[in-house]
């Protein structure tokens, strides 16, 4: 008698298992379907096919020349912040943004100067991105490491993670902006690449392209995982590093002859 | 004593509501001066925003969350329901034909959010009035995109759709 | 031995209104202070692109680690068994949780967007060190407070043990997520090493039992209660052997760094030539914060006096915020080496050369404001819950 109803129970619990896991699968089966189907028309957007880098030659960098940081300017809306009233030059200059800059530089042992433009270095591993607490630094499928400013709290902590000062806090309020560059008091932001520009189908930054045009032509963007772009072309022929490699960040932007 | 208390209660209790109902009635005695699209603004002539209004004015704050998203994200700048979009189309412009701030007092944005008292922090880091003329960065906003539907800005950023071919564009993009 | 009885702080006296009015009115201050800094933005401060964490968030790390610290003396008293420390546990807890307090909102309100506080605790990235240590913040506060409930409702009592060792636990993990705030940078060569996180918890056990012998002191003075010369003298001696601690760890993550030649440059900024930092280091935390209140602690002449006692703790106190104002600004301020072997020779973004702050007023309003915070708390706490004994009178029998 007994046994008889262990059986049976057995029978029902089977069975209630398999209807729960076929309700289970009719429920969950047209989610994937669709989100299958959705992933299988999504081609817009970025993506990792691509990687955008940038290789700088500075043998080509002039000295004098400060094309791509106002090019940069210009095109990032960084013009548009103005100096708060009553700012020193001190503070103005150790406060106000700047995505790109010069600096110049000399050996200690050889005396050889060199001049470069310094800006997000765009890590493949990006400490900025592994300290933000919110999620607000992250990279894009396609290499470049921005801030989200809708959730950025304006910590700094990606400031102080930074192995390459490239990151800029907005100190002051900012009332005049460009469409695609928005800008405002409280957030971190950095070089991206000209992320409205590569968006829109362009595939040179405005420093490279500033740079061409003052005829220096010291700044190669482009795609890292195309074979036969310029830049994967460059990087065959010619010997470039990374700056401060030992970090082993694998950093997008590397330099010849420094 | 005991019952004492009870209508104290209930006294004190009457007090703060009362005070709601007036307050409440103070409010929807007020006229609906809201909901009027701001005269003078590019939106004020044509017949329909994006989506019909009671979508717009139920949903805008979805769909602008998705498509910032789209944006910040994906890199996907020709959605339907961008931020620049809406200062394009709905910001008036002054005596001298300059445009306003539309989170300025009694603009398009500000009356709406004054009213229902929600704050509007898109404009501390969004630009406040449409693109100017010629601004180098914002050349994604009238350049060269290959992806971009092109219809909704043509060159010198006019809307130049007709409200029903909007709607039309608006279901095409939906279904897709 | 006698039956303890705790009360509330219940002291009529002007000295304890007039004691809140006064927090009541830094606190004001310092509120104005952040208001004043968000409404213009951070260019009125001291802090830039170079140095962005200033003498707010030198305030800030100074309290939480402090926080976590005078949580110890209920530790001792739960986790260890010190029947001596056992009566002092419930004002402990409080005053660990009043110093987390008074340290988060300075952090908090320096954010530069503190309106996004929802999206701070809503939106994760858990690879962050500070995202962690928002759940070890917030995790710290409800566990130390159902520490204080176990300790004080007897209903609950038979799990005391239990939390306390959860409490104790907690604590040295949120301030080794404290230490790993710097120790997990590898941008910076003051940083970057595992060393700084059980330094912190070193650290902790230092400021916040200096911090719990001057609250414990001065509650006691408010109430006009008697407190017992054995306790403050075990507490002190304590006191004595986190100082040596806090310098042996001083000692040893120097000696790492004068080993590694990579480092000799930073250790020489802040040992001898970084102008104020050596300073800092030498006076600041050396001399004023460990060598004086070592000789005031152990010194036979001075061993009763409470006024002595309470001027080592002071002493402890400041030499702390020097050690963790070198710490967090000298090691900002020391250049970060992008081009090893090559000297800057131009930059518009001080690379290469010595960042310069200058703190301001409204930061450091900013910064009291969260002492004041910590210790309003404190008071009110004190005042509205049973934390403090009627009486630490030294036991007759001589148990401990």
């Amino acid at each position: 008698m007994g046994k008889h109803d262990d059986q049976l129970d057995m029978k029902r619990r089977e069975f209630i298992g398999k209807t729960v896991l076929a309700a289970g699968a009719a429920t969950v089966a047209p989610g994937i379907l669709l989100t299958v189907a959705r992933a299988a028309n999504e081609t817009r957007g970025v993506t990792s096919a691509v990687r955008w880098g940038m290789l700088i030659d500075t043998n080509k960098c002039a000295d004098d020349c400060t094309a791509c940081v106002d090019a940069c300017n210009k095109e990032n809306g960084i013009d548009l912040v103005q100096r708060p009233e009553g700012a020193s030059d001190a503070d103005w200059n150790a406060q106000r943004p700047q995505w790109i800059r010069k600096v110049k530089l000399r050996d200690m042992a050889t005396q050889v100067v060199t001049t470069l433009p310094m800006m997000c270095q765009h890590c493949e591993y990006p400490p900025c991105v592994d300290v933000c607490p919110t999620g607000a630094s992250f990279k894009r499928a396609d290499g470049i490491v921005m801030v989200d400013r809708h959730i950025c709290i304006g910590c700094r902590y990606c400031m102080m993670a930074c192995p390459y000062k490239a990151r800029s806090f907005i100190h002051q309020n900012v009332e005049n902006q460009l469409v695609a560059v928005p800008r405002g008091k409280g957030c971190v932001e950095s070089c991206n690449f000209c992320v409205q520009r590569i968006d829109a189908g362009n595939t040179t930054t405005a420093c490279q392209e500033a740079c061409d045009k003052a005829g220096h032509k010291a700044i190669l963007f482009g795609d890292l995982k195309d074979p036969e772009s310029e830049i994967t072309r460059a990087f065959k022929t010619h010997n470039s590093r990374q700056i401060r490699a030992e970090l082993k960040l694998n950093t997008g932007v590397r330099y010849i002859d420094v | 004593m005991r019952s004492s208390t009870g209508i104290k209660r209930i006294i004190t209790g009457l007090i703060p509501g009362g005070l709601l109902a007036v307050l409440s009635m103070g409010v929807m005695s007020e006229p609906a001066t809201v909901g009027v699209v701001t005269p003078g603004s590019k939106a004020a002539s044509s017949e329909a925003c994006v989506a019909p209004t009671e979508e717009m004015r139920r949903n805008h704050m979805d769909y602008l969350k998705h498509d910032r998203i789209e944006v910040v994200y994906k890199g996907i700048r020709d959605t339907e329901f961008g931020l620049s979009s809406c200062v394009e189309c709905h910001a008036a412009k002054d005596d001298k034909g300059g445009y306003l701030p539309i989170n300025g007092k009694g603009q398009f944005c500000d009356s709406c959010h004054e009213y229902v008292a929600v704050s509007l922090p898109c404009f501390q880091c969004h630009r406040k009035t449409p693109a100017e003329q010629g601004a180098s960065g914002d050349s994604a906003m009238t350049g060269s995109n290959p992806h971009r539907l092109g219809l909704l800005q043509s060159g010198g950023g006019q809307l130049t759709l007709s409200a029903d071919e909007l709607r039309r564009l608006h279901v095409m993009t939906l279904e897709k | 031995m006698k039956k303890l009885h705790y009360s509330e702080l219940w002291c009529s006296s002007p000295r304890y209104w007039g004691g809140l009015a006064l927090l009541a009115f830094i606190i004001a201050l310092g509120l104005g202070s952040a208001y004043y800094m968000e409404h213009h933005g951070h260019w009125v401060t001291g802090m830039s692109n170079q140095v962005v964490w200033g003498l707010p968030h030198v305030f800030a790390i100074f309290l939480i680690v402090a926080a976590s610290g005078a949580l110890n003396v209920a530790s001792i008293g739960s986790v260890f068994g010190g029947p001596m420390y056992k009566p002092l546990g419930r004002f402990s807890a409080l005053l660990a949780i009043g110093l987390l307090a008074g340290g988060l909102v300075v952090l908090l309100l320096d954010l530069g967007r503190p309106d996004r506080l929802i999206v701070a605790m809503t939106k994760y990235n858990f690879k962050s060190i500070f995202a962690w240590n928002i759940l070890l913040y917030t995790g710290f506060f409800a566990i130390v407070g159902v520490y204080i409930w176990t300790m004080i409702d007897r209903t609950v009592n038979k799990h005391y043990k239990m939390v306390g060792f959860a409490a104790f636990f907690w604590r040295l993990a949120l301030t080794t997520g404290t230490g790993s705030i710097f120790g997990f940078l590898v941008a910076r060569e003051a940083y970057d090493t595992a060393i700084l996180a059980p330094m912190f918890i070193i650290m902790s056990f230092s400021f916040g039992l200096a911090f719990f012998i001057l609250a414990l002191i001065s509650a006691y003075w408010w109430a006009g209660r008697q407190l017992g010369e054995l306790r403050l003298t075990k507490l002190k001696n304590l006191l004595g052997v986190f100082i040596g601690a806090v310098l042996y760890f001083t000692l040893v993550y120097h000696l790492t760094n004068l080993y590694i030649t990579a480092k000799h440059g930073v250790e020489a900024f802040v040992l001898l030539n970084g102008g104020i930092y050596p300073v800092m280091f030498w006076l600041g935390q050396i001399l004023i914060g460990s060598i004086i209140p070592l000789f005031l602690i152990y010194s036979p002449a001075f061993s009763k006096s409470r006024f002595v006692i309470s001027v080592a703790s002071v002493l402890v106190l400041i030499g702390g915020f020097f050690q963790v104002y070198v710490i967090v600004i000298g090691g900002q301020a020391y250049p970060m080496s992008l081009f090893p072997g090559k000297e800057v020779l131009e930059s518009s973004f001080y690379d290469g050369v010595v960042a310069s702050y200058v703190p301001t007023l409204p930061e450091a309003m900013l910064g009291i404001g969260g002492i004041a915070v910590a210790m309003a708390l404190v008071a009110i706490g004190s005042r509205m819950l049973k934390v403090l004994p009627e009486s630490l009178e030294d036991p007759e029998d001589e148990c401990a």
